[in-house]
């Protein structure tokens, strides 16, 4: 270690005050500058995994400290991150070594970019003088991870850094949001760089192929109000493009100014309230036969920033028949991929529902319509057969629902338990819901909501996760007491992988190929060899004491739910078949 | 369909291995890329020919380019009166009691000989990719040793015909 005088002043700064390191603190190498750059950015949290690639930046933070979250895995800190981007609605920052540091992140990666989620995340990678060379702990993560980022750069010179870290943050966090990848060779982060030519923060972007339209098209404007004005049945479609516009406010002034009933994707829940009378609930596969039966029905389909996925769509050809399709999106590329659209609107999601609020059109006449959505809300509403042997799993979230009052941050896996949380848990607030819509991410739920924890540490943070799902990051359990995080783990255990089980039951006869886990461990031991408190429920008489207890308490806690193996959840439309085609809308 | 796409990109490491990566992905396939410097610093130009019929398709190719953060421009020139441009170098066995055979019948291709030895010419050709095809057609018979063609180039015509509408009526 030098015995520079300003490096000492730094290290007792450490863990005192950032105030005197940003007078004091002159960033003298490459990852000096990147931690510096950071700040400039307003990064006041990273998380991340250290390893020999990236030993120059974490020195430098050690020296000029960052909050770092130390996970136990690469992948629990790319979905901690996303967690927090996606409550904040701001990047979450990511560090890992190279090679195999950089290989975990893939599948957080491409979870971020399907579901639009704003990330920056920083890989090492070997010298630049070995790229090229199969060193050790090298891996082409440029090359892997194009296909699957918004963008990616690698560091060549240290003096392009501040630049690169500028655009990283503003391509992650405008247009259609995505993670931003650096790679940053081991050499670049040591060399010392000319501060004469090092970019400065208040230099403008240069992107000349990056300039997302977020101004809506006068015209297209016209014609929608146009379209509204006439329609008999209208319906808006809100997707994740609301949330990531932050036009919650919008969205339900428009829809009440206007009185057009609303129904949601799966990751677009939150973008109105949860019990709102014009909420017809969640569409798609799993959705409520009301929200399916309103897009089947409606004569003008009004797309606030969903992408048409198929899980929402069902078959294509007959999807909205009777209606006018109306995209309102800020990624051009969206509209038209999957569904032909009468009036595209390419533009940010708040602005397109602030100009059709001051449009001041006279609101159509479907007086007939929302009495006949709420007629069918009323007669299909989601439904389940109580047992009187067994907890199902409905009634777990109904619990959860009613104990957090609907305020709580849920974030999910994939699975039966999703669906269940998508249909029962109705959300109060925005940002509350996370979950691994698009690449259906197992293990995603739990290190998502350490992340959302950090990024509301006052907040109820209640993570649903299957039993098979927690086990692919359950070992993010050791943060919960290192950190102080009361994050509450909601384990419905079935000791199954109970949506490939489903599958098998209804279109493959039953044949349950490798889908049940008899032996699974003790959960509650388990919490507790990481010294947080571990629950069982295996009654449904015993559940609502338990979950009010863990639920309510500042500590962490890990619920194992038992619950009925063989439950199914619907409605359900068949992969491939028409929203018409649903299945299960009918108490059976 | 045959489309002629251009696309201007920076000329960053990585951006060829972008869009071809992005077409791979998106299942669009390849029939020619060419690329090189253009008249601005920093600035390349890409043509590729893609086999493309559905409209829809090829609006979304097109998008999904025009998305990548180092694409300046992309355009589908194929309807345009444009000058589509490929060079190829043959080489075909040519022994001495039929050169003067060979060169004749390819004369009004207007080959140059690039490159000659006592069994063996190479010429290079240069037009359109249809002549070209006709040229390598023609010299078949006598015995193709090697052939590398580049793939097509090509730049919008500075004239473009006026749609009037007499002639749309016609049409």
């Amino acid at each position: 270690m030098t015995t520079n005088t300003s490096s000492s002043v730094n290290i007792e700064a450490n863990q005192t005050t950032t105030q005197i390191e940003e007078e004091t603190f002159k960033p003298k190498n490459g990852s000096d500058l990147l931690v510096h750059a950071l700040k400039e950015q307003g990064v006041d949290i990273v998380f991340g995994y250290p390893g020999g690639a990236v030993l120059n930046v974490y020195d430098a933070l050690y020296k000029n400290p960052i909050r770092h979250i130390l996970t136990r895995h690469e992948q629990g800190a790319i979905h901690a991150a996303e967690g927090y981007a996606r409550v904040l609605n701001k990047p979450g920052v990511v560090i890992a070594t190279s090679g195999p540091g950089a290989t975990n992140l893939v599948t957080g990666i491409t979870d971020a970019m399907i579901d639009s989620i704003p990330l920056v995340i920083f890989t090492g990678q070997v010298a630049t003088s070995v790229i090229g060379s199969d060193a050790f702990q090298e891996a082409d993560i440029i090359g892997i991870t194009t296909p699957i980022t918004k963008h990616n750069y690698q560091v060549q010179d240290i003096n392009d850094l501040p630049r690169i870290i500028k655009e990283a943050f503003h391509i992650a966090n405008t247009g259609r949001k995505g993670p931003v990848l650096i790679d940053f060779p081991k050499n670049i982060s040591a060399d010392i760089f000319d501060e004469a030519n090092v970019f400065g923060k208040d230099e403008p972007i240069y992107l000349p192929g990056y300039q997302p339209n977020t101004k809506p098209n006068y015209l297209q404007i016209q014609k929608a109000a146009q379209a509204i004005t006439e329609a008999k049945k209208p319906l808006v479609l809100a997707g994740a493009g609301v949330l990531f516009a932050d036009a919650r406010s919008e969205l339900t002034e428009f829809v009440e100014k206007y009185k057009l009933p609303v129904v949601n994707t799966l990751l677009g829940l939150g973008s109105i309230h949860g019990n709102h009378e014009l909420n017809f609930g969640m569409a798609g596969m799993h959705g409520a036969a009301v929200a399916n039966d309103a897009i089947q029905k409606c004569d003008l389909l009004i797309n606030i920033g969903a992408r048409f996925d198929d899980r929402l769509t069902g078959d294509t050809k007959r999807f909205a028949p009777k209606a006018t399709i109306i995209h309102i999106d800020i990624d051009p590329a969206e509209i038209g991929k999957n569904i032909p659209t009468d009036i595209p609107i390419v533009a940010d999601a708040k602005e397109a529902i602030k100009a059709l609020i001051n449009k001041d059109i006279q609101s159509p006449d479907n007086g007939e319509w929302l009495d006949y959505l709420n007629q069918k809300q009323n007669d299909f509403p989601y439904w389940y057969v109580e047992d009187e042997n067994e907890i199902l799993p409905q009634q777990i979230i109904e619990m959860v629902h009613s104990i957090t009052g609907g305020d709580a941050v849920v974030t999910t896996d994939v699975g039966q338990h999703q669906m269940w949380a998508a249909q029962y848990y109705k959300l109060n607030n925005d940002h509350c819901w996370v979950t691994s819509g698009g690449l259906g991410t197992m293990g995603f739920g739990f290190p998502a909501a350490i992340g959302a924890q950090f990024a509301k540490p006052n907040k109820k943070v209640v993570a649903i996760v299957g039993d098979a799902g927690f086990q692919m990051t359950n070992q993010e359990l050791a943060l919960l007491k290192e950190y102080n995080l009361p994050v509450k783990v909601v384990i419905i255990n079935n000791a199954a992988l109970g949506m490939v089980r489903q599958w098998q039951e209804l279109f493959y006869d039953g044949r349950y190929s490798q889908s049940l886990m008899p032996v699974q461990p003790d959960f509650v031991k388990l919490a507790d060899a990481f010294d947080v408190k571990g629950y069982r429920i295996t009654t449904i008489d015993e559940a609502g004491a338990i979950l009010e207890e863990a639920l309510n308490s500042n500590e962490p806690a890990v619920i194992d739910a038992r619950v009925k193996q063989l439950e199914n959840v619907y409605p359900m439309v068949p992969a491939g078949k028409s929203l018409d085609d649903i299945v299960g809308v009918k108490r059976i | 369909m045959r489309r002629v796409i251009t696309v201007s990109v920076l000329n960053q490491s990585g951006v060829l291995n972008r869009v071809t990566g992005l077409l791979m992905k998106r299942q669009f396939n390849i029939e020619s890329i060419t690329v090189g410097h253009s008249e601005q610093p920093n600035i390349s130009k890409m043509t590729f020919v893609v086999n493309i019929s559905d409209e829809v398709k090829l609006e979304q190719m097109i998008k999904q380019l025009s998305k990548q953060i180092d694409v300046i421009k992309v355009n589908d020139i194929t309807d345009k009166s444009i000058v589509l441009r490929e060079l190829a170098l043959v080489k075909v066995v040519s022994p001495a009691n039929l050169r003067t055979e060979i060169n004749a019948i390819v004369e009004p291709f207007r080959p140059q000989i690039i490159d000659t030895s006592k069994n063996v010419v190479t010429y290079q050709v240069v037009g359109h990719p249809d002549k070209i095809d006709a040229f390598i057609e023609l010299i078949r018979p006598y015995g193709i040793k090697e052939l590398t063609r580049t793939g097509v180039t090509a730049s919008v015509r500075e004239t473009q015909p006026v749609e009037t509408l007499q002639l749309s009526i016609l049409k």
